[in-house]
Formats: C-alpha cells, structure tokens, sequence
C-alpha cells in the first residue's frame, strides 16, 4: 500500500504514485455514489469536523456527504455562532475541538498555511480545504480524476488554466499536480494576475487566449475573484471579458474533443460563455460529482486501519 | 515470513471435477435458473463463479450473468488492520431484487467475510436467496455461517494457510497447504 500519510496539507507532498492511489481508490467510491444505498460502514464510529472560517457551497457540501456515506459522524463548525467572534484564538478553537475526541479536521482558512500550523500541535488527521491563495489539494485531485475519466492519461496533455491565478489556490494545486503527471500546464490572464514567477513551477505562460488555446485538451476556467479585484489588478472588467473570456469562437481552435473545467462558482458570461458552460464539452458538473468521491477516497486513506507510523 | 508448502490438495483435475460437481447440484437445487444471478468475491471468487457460469451454460444453455463484490469496505477488522486494503470496484451491473444470488469465494474459514458480504449485497438490494459456493471449506468458523456447495471440505490447523492458485490469476490450478517456517 502506497499511501501513508497523516493529513493531506498539500499536492506537494504526495508522489505521483499515491496520486494514482488517491485516483485508483475514488473509483471504487464512485460506484457507491452511484448506487441506490449510497452508504458503505467503513468509517463508523469516527468524527470529523468541517472548520470553515471561509465560506463554501461544494467544498463543505462535499465533505459532508463524503463523510457520510463512509458512516462517520461529521460536525459543521458554523464560524458566525462560535466563539470565533468572541476572540478565541484558532489555536484554542482546535484545542477544544480536539478535547471532544474527534477523529479529523477539514480546515478552509484565509490565511496560507493555517492547516499547517495546525497540523503542527494537534492530534487528529488535518485536510486542507483550502488556505488562502496556497494550496486546494482536494480540488485539483478531482480535476485530475475528471480529467483521467476524459483522457485516460496525463503525459502530453495540453492543459490551459485561464484567469486570476495570482490569487488562486486551486490553480497552484492542478499545476503542481499536472506537472507531477507529466502533463503541459500554459497558464492565461492579464499580466497583473499571471506574474511571470509562475513559470518557476514549469509552466508556460501566453498572455494571449487565442494563442494559449491553440490544439488544447483541457481549458480550466477559474473564477474571476470579483471580491479581491479591488486592488485595479486590470482596468475594466468588460476588457477582462474581452480578452480572458472563453466564447464558443475561442474554443474552436482547441482540440476537437477539448473539454471545458471550472472549480466554479462560475460567473456566467465573464469567465466563459453561458453556451459553453452548458455544451457537451463542459464537464463542470462531473467535476462536482467526482468530488464527493475523491473526497470518500482520502477520508478512507488517511482514516482507515490502525494509527500508523505516517511519514509526516 | 517464509512459507514451507506442506501439501498439495487439489491439482486441476480435482478442481475441475469439483466445479463440475457443484454445477451439478445447482442445477438440481435451482429451478428457476432465469432467476439466478452470481456474484464472486473478489479476488478468485470472480473467476470460480465465471467457471460455474460456463459450465452452466454449457449444460443448459442459459446465461447467467456475473458480478464481482469488493468487501474491503464491509470488513469487521478495518480500523485495526495494520495498513489500509486498497479498495477495489464492486461491479454488479444487474439488480439482485427478488433473485437467487450464487454467492461464490474460494476458501471459508472464519466466515467474517461472508458476513461482510452479506451485509454489501443487502445495501445492493434484496436478493429472493443467497447461497454460498466455496471450493475450500478449512472449518475454524467464528459465526454461524455455512457453505451450500462445497468443493472439499479440509481439516486444518490455525497456523496453516490454504492457498488457491487459478490459472487466470496464478498461471495454474492448485489448492495448497502451506506453513510459515519460524526463523531463528
């Protein structure tokens, strides 16, 4: 068996092959996902703690289900009615959690490397969900499984990520991981949001969209973080949308068989057009559907068998 | 740890007449051979129960479909294994509602993993029977769990190991009995 770790922080800390085994295992929960019973008893008896001090529809939702159809008991820490608001420090919140016995901790932060800080004092297994602009394993491996579905392969695959990658989390994540897989990242954006430091993590970089999407196999949308965008990282967003957005027009000089990905929230007709979304090249939707699975797969490999000697 | 083979029980012309034997007496139980599904435990269970499908289908012309069952899931001893089992798919693409389900392994023993296959096929759906097909019966049971078709009962010491080999996963038909040898 090839996974022995105690919380996953990170892509970068997993081998290509515990990917594979990550991928190999999330197809087995698929199958239970799909099925009438969506319910296997694997994991009766554990807790596991959804800790998200940002908001989240499919990530949190995600986990839930996944952890429930594993049959352990989860907990939803509702951040608004903790004592988060009264000033207790992140460390004590954990410290208190952990004095209820719970099994593991799903941790979505603001601030980068807070799954690793906690990680470092406590004893349950850490999931990062997701920590500032850093890293968003669990998002990236269920891009790669959706893509896998898709292509059957990684080597030689050109994969296109367009948008806010300066700010994005799940774009850092999907480059590690397609670089680990062999596969040919081009990022896209507005230079103020794809700085040429990327390229540091082996990708390329083409500040121009049609150019980038030329004989692509996979174009990844990210969301434009209407929220961050404050700072005038460009100057308007109807030029954003009229250089960075993806139109059926774009699309055709990708791959005939080119599929279309999106960790969403989408903003409709920024990112992409709303044809797009919907055609049969979008698999946004399969990406939502593989992430409860790949989700069950990790719970199961960090969680399942006896306390181990992880490796971290 | 090593392991000293201490005998060789079955070669594969015992094996053949053996599964030859079983059909037999499925046939003779099962009327209704339409209502008959199969379903093996992963991993020789899958290729005794396409053996039992083919010989059936030989004697009666009908086809009988077959499914294959992960139990990892189900297991008793999960959280005190000592590293995770890979998990692998459970592929049964027919319902099991209402039918006769040919449960098929290639050694009973304790009969936790018969249980556990019992209580997968019941979230799969509620199958009319179960029966359990094992070409080993190695006794030592620790529920009460019995086998319908048996393809040779063989008494045997807790510290011994019955080893199925099939061609399609081990290059060759045989039933061994094997010993860890201590090392000094």
């Amino acid at each position: 068996m090839i996974f022995n770790h105690k919380h996953l922080l990170g892509i970068n800390q997993l081998t290509p092959e515990e990917i594979m085994t990550i991928l190999d295992t999330a197809e087995s929960f698929l199958e239970v996902s799909r099925r009438e019973i969506k319910k296997v008893p694997t994991l009766r008896g554990r807790t596991i703690v959804n800790l998200f001090f940002e908001p989240s529809t499919r990530t949190r939702s995600s986990f839930e289900l996944a952890a429930k159809r594993l049959s352990a008991d989860i907990l939803n820490f509702n951040l608004l009615a903790s004592s988060v608001v009264k000033g207790e420090s992140l460390k004590d919140t954990i410290l208190n959690l952990e004095a209820m016995n719970i099994d593991a901790l799903i941790v979505r932060h603001s601030a980068s490397g807070a799954p690793h800080f906690i990680s470092s004092f406590c004893k349950s297994h850490v999931i990062n969900a997701g920590d500032g602009t850093h890293e968003h394993p669990t998002q990236a491996l269920l891009d790669a499984f959706t893509l896998r579905q898709e292509k059957k392969h990684f080597s030689g695959l050109k994969i296109v990520i367009v948008g806010d990658l300066l700010h994005s989390r799940v774009a850092r994540s999907n480059i590690i991981l397609l670089r680990k897989l062999g596969a040919k990242v081009v990022g896209c954006g507005p230079p103020s949001l794809v700085p040429p430091e990327f390229k540091s993590l082996g990708m390329e970089i083409n500040y121009n969209l049609d150019e980038a999407v030329e004989r692509a196999d996979a174009i990844m949308m990210l969301r434009l973080q209407l929220e961050r965008q404050k700072k005038n990282f460009f100057p308007s967003l109807r030029e954003y949308i009229t250089h960075f957005s993806l139109t059926p027009q774009r699309f055709k000089r990708a791959k005939k068989e080119a599929i279309i990905m999106h960790p969403g929230p989408i903003n409709r007709c920024v990112e992409l057009s709303a044809d797009l979304a919907d055609s049969v090249h979008s698999v946004i939707l399969k990406q939502v559907e593989n992430g409860v699975a790949v989700r069950m797969a990790i719970l199961y490999l960090l969680l399942g068998g006896k306390d181990r000697d992880a490796t971290d | 740890m090593e392991e000293k083979i201490k005998a060789k029980v079955m070669d594969a012309r015992k094996i053949k007449r053996a599964m030859e034997r079983m059909s037999t007496e499925i046939l003779e139980r099962n009327r209704e051979l339409k209502n008959l599904v199969i379903v093996g435990i992963r991993t020789r269970g899958i290729y005794l129960g396409k053996r039992i499908a083919q010989l059936i289908a030989q004697a009666e012309k009908v086809k009988i479909p077959v499914g294959v069952l992960d139990i990892t899931l189900y297991r008793d001893d999960f959280l005190e294994l000592e590293a995770q089992h890979m998990v692998q798919k459970t592929e049964i693409d027919f319902s099991i509602d209402n039918k006769d389900v040919l449960l098929v392994d290639d050694v009973l023993f304790t009969g936790r993993t018969i249980r556990a296959a019992m209580d997968s096929l019941f979230d799969l759906g509620r199958a009319r029977t179960i029966q359990l097909l094992v070409l080993i019966d190695r006794g030592h049971r620790e529920l009460p769990i019995r086998a319908d078709y048996v393809g040779k009962f063989l008494p045997t010491s807790k510290r011994e190991r019955v080893q199925v080999h099939l061609e399609e996963v081990d290059g060759v038909d045989e039933v061994l009995i094997t010993e860890p040898t201590e090392i000094e």
